[in-house]
């Protein structure tokens, strides 16, 4: 085991291993700082000072995310020395983006938001100048309105060291400075795969879900987990659903295992399918050729009719049954069942070979 | 997977075969490369195309189509002929060692350079990033399954992982990719026609007997017929009625003509998905099933890790989950299937599969748990063989390299190989219902090589013909340097390129899987 060290933060003695940050063991303890270029798993940056405290014998307020621990070390989080450098912070990112919440998708989730609200500023102190960048609306997945970007790079570290995906990056420097694919091209004609993790991890609404813009707001929005339903890794993610249609899908990184928190292109965007207007709603029986619609009664008739009488004249190893794949193990476990159990035979299989 | 996906992260090397990862399991592909950009992980990948891991590999080994087990015992030749195999494992706990020793003698770099394309040196660099790292996984996919030796390809990785000490260690093992969500868990649960849920075969009479009284039937003892068998039987018409539930053979088998002349044939087809699909199409009662998005139940995913899913929204008009149809058939034909949840079939899926007999709806709501997981107390089990192999010792195979049942020759010149793409999923039944995918990847492709394709004179775009000896279609060429010369790629999305009327049945002798890795074709301008 690591030697364990000892701190106060805010006047509280606390105990943490070497090589963390004043920001983790904060977050451990139950200690609030606010972040906003900070992001688990990838590179301290400390890029946006939002996270400053204040630490005894030090000359200038350090930044948190980025600030190893050490014995004896004396932490203040809410001095009005810090209250102060985060506020001019927040009133620069917000007087240099176009931050208008009416009709942004993230109002009510938004870290900038939750920070202006935090720290109780009426309206910033300098003239409020957006750029003027044009909204990007050339594919139909991610919409990307860079006049919100405050440049925290969080999207471009989940791309390049999470997702390894390597589309992301800041072009230019100082007040030109901007994120997004290599040579300026939109998402759609840059190497992106879609994955939608630079969406996850934006703090703003300069990267959103352009599926479910205006179809429901935060905190109409119920979140239920459950299991990707495409290829065999099986990640975890929330279908978000408001008014009874799943409008996007989101990760969670506390979810952990096995994708800790990363998506591909299907999961993310693949799920168009499910209120697809070309889905089966009722049960299908073929009448002079045609298959017409019928009743579960009669489809359930009709079928035990004449699996009964074949099994009859030619015994049960003249039916065969395909199970799937794609199916739940419930329904795997029931299946062979019914062809084992009801039909008499083991001529079951699925397409795992194919 | 013998081992976990978190594992890859910790491995010292990986050798990536027949997978393209990036494209089919793609956050294993992430995994795959923040091990190497992060934390220096070495990556040997080996398939006849450029794939996407090739820009992160240290070294790359291309083959000629079908001939990894002739890599694989090159790969296995100079390990033993260095001494870098691990001495101690190998005699402790493997047997076999000496007949695959003999075995592989002639495949010396030199000989597998001529089976296989692949420079002598290149395949001992390999052998040696492989050998020497200190835990090393091995990754494939259907690129070593679909051939006429599948079997003998996974028991060459086998070997391989056990020389090296592999099999049994955190970040080691021989780790086969799932390319559906549910396959590994719809053969744990028996949709396989020799076993019973757990594995349990149907021919051994304590099995039997277990499952009888569970049951309370009398259940039969012989082994049913396999996909292939059951399409073979129904051609035949010794198969009278055929019930498919959420598959479309249609597009998904080899060999198209065969498959719809079979079932055609049928007295009854019985069709249950979400989609009218090219099979629905077919059948005498199509019944509408709900989607995972509305119902519960698991599914197990490739590290054997059982997932919840969650009823989310409704089913659309009548459409039921395939639970509760198969329940409700069942009951009308005099056989009562009542449950009233899918965590109850659960509960009698824990009685009688003991390797998810722990594995119940209340411990797994917070996160998966990996089977074997005998009791409810088991914490599930990250790795498989550990401390000793399923069946005691790991049995080394020796084994001869064969060709492909069909190698390109003078009227069928190219090398037909097949698989997907990132933006669609199998039968693209739903990723083609998808506004984004679709913009991404609106139509098929069949990728072909620009020395090639100058010498058919076509360019980028245009469309060919291919040709096999079970058919022909019409296709886009897309002029790229992923396939090698001689050889062309296309994938089975597409049902208006439906390359499965190319694909050559023939089966691997025990897995019975279609060589869909390799066929001849010939390809013209069209
Ligand atoms: S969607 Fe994924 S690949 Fe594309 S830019 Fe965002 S993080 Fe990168
Ligand atoms: S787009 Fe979002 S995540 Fe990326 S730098 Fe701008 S604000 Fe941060
Ligand atoms: S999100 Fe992509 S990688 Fe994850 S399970 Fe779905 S298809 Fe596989
Ligand atoms: S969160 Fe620490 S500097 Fe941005």
């Amino acid at each position: 085991m690591d030697q364990k060290l000892s701190l106060t933060i805010n006047g509280t003695t606390i105990e943490a291993s070497p090589g963390q940050t004043i920001l983790e063991v904060a977050r451990e303890n139950d200690i609030h700082i606010p972040t906003l270029c900070y992001y688990k798993g990838t590179t301290n940056v400390g890029a946006c000072r939002v996270c400053v405290v204040e630490v005894e014998n030090a000359r200038s307020l350090v930044a948190s995310c980025c600030m190893p621990v050490s014995q004896g070390m004396v932490v203040m989080t809410d001095t009005e020395r810090v209250l102060t450098a985060r506020k001019l912070v927040v009133e620069l990112l917000w007087s240099s983006g176009d931050h208008n919440c009416l009709q942004c998708e993230k109002n009510g989730n938004c870290e900038l938001q939750d920070l202006v609200y935090e720290l109780g500023i009426e309206k910033p102190s300098f003239e409020i100048a957006p750029p003027s960048y044009a909204v990007e609306d050339t594919n139909s997945m991610i919409q990307r309105d860079l006049n919100k970007c405050i440049l925290c790079g969080r999207c471009v570290r989940v791309c390049n060291e999470i997702q390894v995906h390597e589309v992301l990056d800041f072009s230019m420097r100082g007040s030109h400075a901007k994120v997004g694919p290599a040579f300026d091209e939109d998402y759609i004609e840059s190497t992106c795969v879609f994955c939608g993790s630079c969406v996850d991890a934006c703090p703003v609404g300069a990267l959103t879900f352009k599926q479910a813009r205006f179809k429901g707001r935060p905190w109409e929005i119920e979140k239920v987990r459950t299991t990707c339903p495409y290829c065999g890794v099986g990640c975890q993610m929330d279908l978000n659903i408001s008014d009874g249609k799943v409008i996007k899908v989101t990760t969670n990184r506390d979810y952990g295992t096995p994708n800790q928190g990363m998506l591909c292109s299907k999961g993310r965007f693949g799920m168009n399918f499910i209120d697809s207007p070309d889905r089966l709603k009722t049960p299908l029986i073929r009448k002079n050729g045609e298959l017409k619609e019928a009743s579960w009664e009669e489809a359930y008739d009709y079928i035990a009719k004449k699996l009964t009488a074949i099994k009859k004249k030619s015994g049960g190893d003249s039916i065969a049954g395909l199970s799937s794949a794609r199916c739940t193990n419930e329904e795997n476990y029931l299946f062979q069942k019914f062809m084992r159990a009801v039909i008499g035979t083991n001529n079951v299989d699925h397409c795992a070979r194919l | 997977m013998t081992n976990s996906i978190e594992e890859i992260e910790f491995t010292d090397a990986i050798l990536a075969i027949g997978t393209n990862t990036t494209e089919n399991h793609p956050v294993i592909g992430s995994c795959v490369k923040r091990a190497i950009r992060q934390r220096g992980a070495k990556l040997i990948v080996i398939d006849p195309r450029k794939i996407g891991l090739v820009d992160y590999a240290d070294i790359w080994l291309r083959p000629t189509p079908g001939t990894n087990v002739a890599v694989l015992n090159g790969l296995i030749n100079v390990i033993i002929d260095e001494g870098l195999y691990a001495k101690e494992y190998v005699a402790e706990r493997t047997e076999g060692f000496e007949a695959m020793k003999k075995a592989v003698a002639k495949y010396t770099p030199g000989h597998v350079e001529k089976i296989t394309g692949i420079p002598a040196d290149n395949l001992r660099t390999a052998a040696r990033i492989y050998a020497e790292a200190k835990s090393a996984s091995i990754l494939y996919a259907m690129g070593i399954t679909q051939h006429s030796h599948g079997t003998d390809n996974v028991k060459s990785c086998a070997n391989l992982a056990m020389l090296c000490g592999n099999v049994g260690i955190e970040g080691g093992g021989v780790n086969p990719l799932r390319g559906q969500n549910n396959v590994q868990g719809a053969c744990d649960m028996g949709a396989l026609p020799n076993v019973f849920p757990a594995y349990q075969q149907v021919a051994n009479d304590d099995a039997r007997a277990r499952f009888e009284k569970a049951w309370d039937v009398s259940l039969p003892a012989k082994p049913g017929l396999t996909i292939m068998e059951i399409m073979d039987a129904a051609h035949k018409g010794d198969i009278k009625g055929l019930y498919i539930m959420g598959e479309n053979p249609m597009i998904s088998d080899p060999d198209l003509t065969h498959v719809e002349a079979s079932l055609k044939n049928l007295e009854i087809l019985v069709v249950q998905d979400i989609f009218l699909n090219e099979t629905g199409q077919l059948a005498d009662v199509v019944l509408p099933s709900a989607c995972f998005a509305e119902k519960d139940g698991t599914f197990s995913n490739t590290e054997r890790r059982v997932q919840r899913i969650r009823k989310a929204v409704e089913a659309p008009g009548e459409a039921k989950a395939d639970w509760q149809i198969i329940s409700e058939l069942a009951t009308k034909m005099g056989y009562a299937m009542q449950y009233a949840s899918a965590e109850e079939v659960m509960n009698e899926i824990n009685t009688v599969a003991p390797s998810y007999a722990g594995i119940t709806y209340g411990r797994i709501e917070e996160g998966g748990l990996q089977w074997p997981c005998p009791n409810v107390e088991h914490p599930g089990t990250k790795y498989l063989h550990r401390d000793k192999f399923s069946r005691g010792l790991g049995l080394f195979t020796a084994i001869e390299y064969r060709p492909s049942e069909e190698v390109p020759d003078k009227e069928y010149p190219f090398f037909l190989t097949t698989g997907r793409v990132l933006y669609h999923f199998h039968t693209a039944t739903m990723t083609r219902r998808s506004e984004g995918l679709v913009e991404r990847c609106p139509e098929s492709l069949a990728e072909i090589n620009p020395k090639d394709a100058e010498k058919l004179k076509i360019k980028n775009g245009d469309f060919v013909t291919v040709t096999s000896r079970r058919g022909s279609l019409k296709v886009k060429a897309s002029v790229v340097e992923t396939p090698p010369e001689g050889t062309i790629f296309m994938n089975f999305h597409f049902s208006e390129a439906a390359v499965n009327l190319l694909t050559n049945p023939a089966l691997d002798p025990v897995g019975k899987i279609p060589e869909y890795k390799v066929c001849a074709v010939k390809v013209e301008a069209a």
